[in-house]
């Protein structure tokens, strides 16, 4: 097996107020696209942050090892840590609208990654900037390097903002919710270009979002977040073909168009009743409040991540069998 | 879409707002200034001690404040037209060479004091934006609070006591060294030692105002994602204020200056009355009590012009700090 190229090892992050991400952990393969998948405030964008050290104001990692190239990114030393961000490990945000400096030329904006971290002179990275517009699609690029980010629509923004994240050829690209905010034709084309680029520059992607249908078609394994907790860990083929966790369980009962005959014309969807706000306070599983599944030895402590098969890991004690275990304590 | 030619189209755009805008401006002024007891001649005529009715309408009819208002409006817009501004009863000479005298005065001070408080409190804006909430921040929020809830003209008296009478630093009155026949650089240092204290008493509640939008205005782009993608790149947190922060956060601030522009030309009315300085705040002081309307007229088309003139700047600085803002 390889060594990877980014493990995440019992990552703890917390807010004055309180932890937020319970001790996850995950790795990413050299090349593969990794997705990090879970509901809106499950900790997943916290982690992403948290792997650059860009978290909020407030946001503080309380414990664990980001081991990225063989550095610890989480003890790295600022001016070490701003070596790496930009040069091999990169991130794109989830809104083209706001993360480009508005009354910065997109050019400019793009050429300053590689006067950073390349030293080049002012017209080479022009050129190069140039060249990674046109690159990432952007038509008549020499002309619009000049242009303001208010000139482009959204989905080329996001093109600009892929353009910086891989204009030095990362080693790993974090992509948050690239295409939350964009229309779904645009979606399609702007995952299509990531996974392109990855191929071409051989880098790793690890791609956060919510949407199952992003992750079957574009990853390579999948990681599930619940609460601040990784849940499940599987390559993508044997997660869709059969999710252990209950919760992974819901998530794709929940969404259409897998089986062909489900649809929301012809059938209501199923849900997972409750809301995540239920897993604060829970002393056990957080899941256990709405999993159909839950037995009383789910409510006695947060289950521990157990491997099923190779590469495939869940966090509950009946789907991997532990649960007498869990009762003999 | 170039800087020139946005600079081109804004100075057309104004020009044509700005003519109609000073005729409207004489308009209400020459009658406001009539419904005020008193002409001219009551003034010479009281400081003489005594005058007979025949030297008081002697004096009005050299004035021309015998005819009916409307007379007296049209034969000023017809001056105007032929760009004469009138005859100063007061002082006897031209009013567009009083005007001219004192004009260079007040836009020196005008400049000193908005660049003293652009400079001063974006730099303190910035410390506090940085420190916030720590005791620098608490510090220099005290400060502003005092420049911001202090009149101008009395931190202006303080800093004479202070630096003219206890310390003898700088000069407390005038503009200039009167005898000294100086050139070059030390012409320059003279000017700026008579400009200090002025400048600061002007600009004192402005240096408050803009530490407190430029602290508000970083504090607040700190909390963009724009911001979050400049550290992704992996840049100095310097090079990320200085070249991602400041500018967005300036914005805010010279939409506030264009409109203070303006204020500023009031207050110098108080400061150059303090300070002794020989400006057009004071000119208009003086027309004032003297009932010399024709000075004060134009002094009041000059001081709209300066502030039509100094709007357009800042519009163009606007542009140039907002691309998003195109000029119509």
């Amino acid at each position: 097996m390889t060594y990877p190229l980014l493990r995440v090892e019992d990552l703890t992050i917390g807010f004055p107020y309180g932890t937020v991400v319970h001790g996850v952990s995950f790795d990413v393969h050299p090349g593969e696209t990794m997705a990090l998948v879970g509901e809106s405030g499950c900790g997943k964008s916290i982690t992403a942050f948290a792997l650059m050290r860009l978290l909020p104001p407030g946001a503080r990692i309380q414990g664990g090892h980001v081991i990225f190239d063989g550095v610890d990114l989480a003890a790295a030393a600022p001016h070490a840590l701003r070596d790496i961000r930009g040069r091999s490990l990169s991130l794109i945000l989830q809104e083209p609208m706001t993360s480009l400096n508005p009354v910065l030329p997109i050019g400019m904006q793009i050429a300053e990654v590689m006067r950073r971290h390349e030293g080049i002179g002012k017209a080479a990275a022009r050129r190069r900037s140039v060249e990674l517009l046109e690159l990432v699609g952007v038509t008549d690029a020499d002309r619009r390097y000049d242009d303001f980010p208010h000139h482009f629509s959204g989905g080329m923004r996001q093109r600009v903002m892929i353009a910086m994240a891989v204009a030095c050829k990362p080693r790993l690209l974090i992509a948050d919710e690239p295409t939350t905010a964009l229309d779904v034709t645009i979606q399609a084309q702007v995952l299509e270009l990531l996974d392109d680029l990855r191929r071409q520059l051989g880098m790793a992607v690890l791609l956060i979002t919510h949407d199952l249908g992003v992750v079957a078609q574009w990853a390579d394994r999948v990681t599930v977040m619940y609460a601040g907790r990784v849940v499940e860990q599987a390559p993508v083929r044997p997660f869709f073909a059969t999710p252990q966790h209950p919760y992974a369980r819901g998530l794709l009962d929940a969404s259409v168009g897998h089986d062909g005959e489900a649809h929301y014309t012809t059938r209501r969807l199923n849900e997972i009743p409750g809301s995540i706000a239920s897993a604060a306070g829970e002393a056990g599983c957080p899941f256990a409040p709405r999993c159909p599944d839950r037995i009383a030895a789910c409510r006695r402590a947060p289950p521990v991540l157990t491997a099923l098969g190779p590469d495939h890991n869940v966090a509950c004690i009946v789907a991997a069998g532990t649960d007498h275990v869990a009762v003999d304590r | 879409m170039t800087g020139l030619g946005r600079a081109g189209r804004t100075l057309r755009r104004t020009a044509w707002q700005a003519l109609p805008t000073m005729i409207g401006i004489i308009i209400l002024c020459f009658f406001l200034l009539k419904l005020v007891p008193g002409d001219a001649a009551d003034v010479i005529a009281a400081e003489a001690g005594s005058a007979t009715a025949e030297t008081m309408a002697a004096l009005r009819a050299r004035f021309g404040l015998d005819q009916p208002l409307l007379m007296q409006l049209l034969a000023y817009l017809d001056n105007l037209a032929h760009l004469r501004l009138g005859f100063s009863a007061r002082f006897n000479m031209p009013v567009s060479e009083l005007i001219m005298a004192r004009l260079p005065n007040t836009l020196m001070l005008m400049l000193a004091a908005m660049s003293m408080a652009l400079v001063v409190g974006i730099l303190a804006g910035w410390v506090m934006a940085i420190f916030a909430n720590r005791w620098p921040d608490r510090m220099l929020q005290v400060v502003v609070l005092i420049f911001y809830s202090t009149p101008g003209f009395w931190i202006g008296l303080m800093a004479i006591v202070l630096f003219s009478v206890k310390l003898g630093w700088l000069p407390a009155n005038g503009n200039m060294t009167i005898g000294a026949d100086l050139t070059g650089f030390a012409l320059i240092a003279d000017r700026a030692r008579y400009l200090v204290l002025p400048s600061l008493a002007l600009a004192s509640f402005f240096i408050a105002v803009y530490a407190r939008l430029t602290r508000a205005s970083m504090l607040d782009v700190q909390r963009q994602d724009f911001m979050r993608t400049a550290a992704a790149k992996g840049l100095h947190p310097v090079t990320i204020q200085l070249r991602h922060a400041l500018r967005n956060a300036l914005i805010p601030v010279t939409t506030m200056a264009g409109l203070h522009l303006g204020n500023l030309l009031g207050g110098a009315v108080v400061v150059e009355t303090v300070y002794g300085w020989p400006g057009m705040g004071r000119l208009a002081l003086e027309a004032v009590t003297g009932r010399d309307f024709n000075v004060l007229l134009g002094v009041l088309l000059f001081s709209s012009l300066l502030v039509i003139v100094a709007n357009v700047a800042i519009d163009l600085l606007h542009a140039w700090l907002d691309p998003r803002i195109e000029v119509h």
